[in-house]
């Protein structure tokens, strides 16, 4: 065992790695909830929505399923599609998160887009236990989660400015990592694959219908690749 | 009400079990197959690619506004990133600068 420091020094590390989802977080937290409380349902459901379901685009789409009154099933469905991508996270967070211990069952339901993109890329600082630091970033970013979508839901209309377009911050979310993964790889065939995979499914199955398609197509194109990879 | 924590709770259990799924059938096999940890190596970039695409399904790109706004978001937030490659700056300006378009047109 390395020496680690005392427990609040880690907590402040984790702290520090998180900082870059606070306002990512919390911006789409508020939007979230306004976007709720608009379908009549107040802070209480916000907070559940954001402690126990915690997806944000799930949570995005959930306020339209809630407010047409879907069937469990529809919703059972849409969970699955729009969450698929978590499959992949938690595949390649396997080795990562193996001895995580009593963490370990949090952090994988804290998988989220922005943790995983923070974890699964950046070291464990210095003196840190891994799995502890995992946690903490994890669990920050939960609260920053929480916290928006109550605020959200509280402040509501009562916003000084208009909120029209907040839900852009979703799509900036993603763009952003996007051009992040793409400026520090070399190899840019997956990238493209999903681009482009997508964009086709899009134009032949149509918005409400190309998310399985484009899953499956990628799926397919990223075989492909493997298969031509020379195995070591 | 009760219909909806039903659907909360749907939601959140559909999830719970993607997230958990590969740990459950891989955390016993000292060995996992090189596919699956090839495509845990290169499909979140790709799925990332898909979920901006996924962000704009609904863009109206022939009528007015003709999908500007958007855009000029995705130009934004590509530019901040690139050049300051915080995305807490990108997602923040990108944001405000789209709502202000979106708000002016």
């Amino acid at each position: 065992m390395n020496k680690t420091e005392p427990a609040v020094n880690q907590v402040k590390k984790a702290f520090v790695t998180s900082i870059p989802v606070m306002a990512g977080y919390i911006v789409l937290g508020i939007g979230f909830g306004i976007l709720l409380r608009e379908a009549g349902y107040g802070a209480l459901w916000a907070f559940a929505m954001s402690l126990f379901i915690y997806a944000g685009s799930l949570q995005y789409v959930g306020v339209s399923l809630i407010s047409s009154s879907a069937s469990l099933l529809t919703a059972l469905i849409t969970s699955i599609m729009v969450n698929a991508r978590h499959l992949f996270y938690s595949i390649s967070m396997l080795a990562k998160y193996r001895d995580a211990g009593r963490y370990k069952p949090y952090m994988i339901f804290a998988l989220t887009d922005e943790t995983y993109s923070l974890l699964s890329t950046q070291k464990v600082p210095e003196g840190c236990d891994e799995n502890f630091y995992r946690f903490m970033v994890s669990l920050f970013n939960h609260s920053y989660w929480i916290f928006g979508s109550v605020l959200g839901s509280l402040i509501g209309r009562s916003l000084p400015f208009s909120s029209e377009g907040i839900e852009f911050s979703m799509t900036a979310l993603f763009a952003a990592s996007f051009v992040e993964q793409w400026l520090s790889t070399k190899d840019h065939r997956s990238a493209l694959c999903g681009l482009c995979s997508s964009l086709l499914c899009l134009l032949v199955f149509g918005p409400a219908d190309f998310l399985i398609p484009s899953m499956i197509l990628i799926t397919l194109v990223l075989s492909f690749l493997h298969k031509g990879e020379v195995q070591p | 009400m009760t219909h909806t924590a039903l659907l909360i709770a749907v939601m959140s259990a559909a999830t719970i079990l993607l997230r958990f799924l590969p740990f459950l059938i891989f955390n016993h096999n000292d060995h996992v197959p090189s596919y699956i940890l090839f495509l845990g190596r290169v499909l979140p970039s790709a799925i990332i690619g898909m979920l901006v695409v996924y962000c704009l399904k609904d863009t109206v790109i022939l009528q007015p506004p003709y999908g500007i706004p958007e855009l000029i978001g995705l130009i934004s937030v590509a530019g901040l990133q690139n050049w300051k490659r915080n995305p807490l700056i990108s997602i923040l300006c990108g944001t405000l600068i789209y709502m202000f378009v979106t708000q002016m047109m």
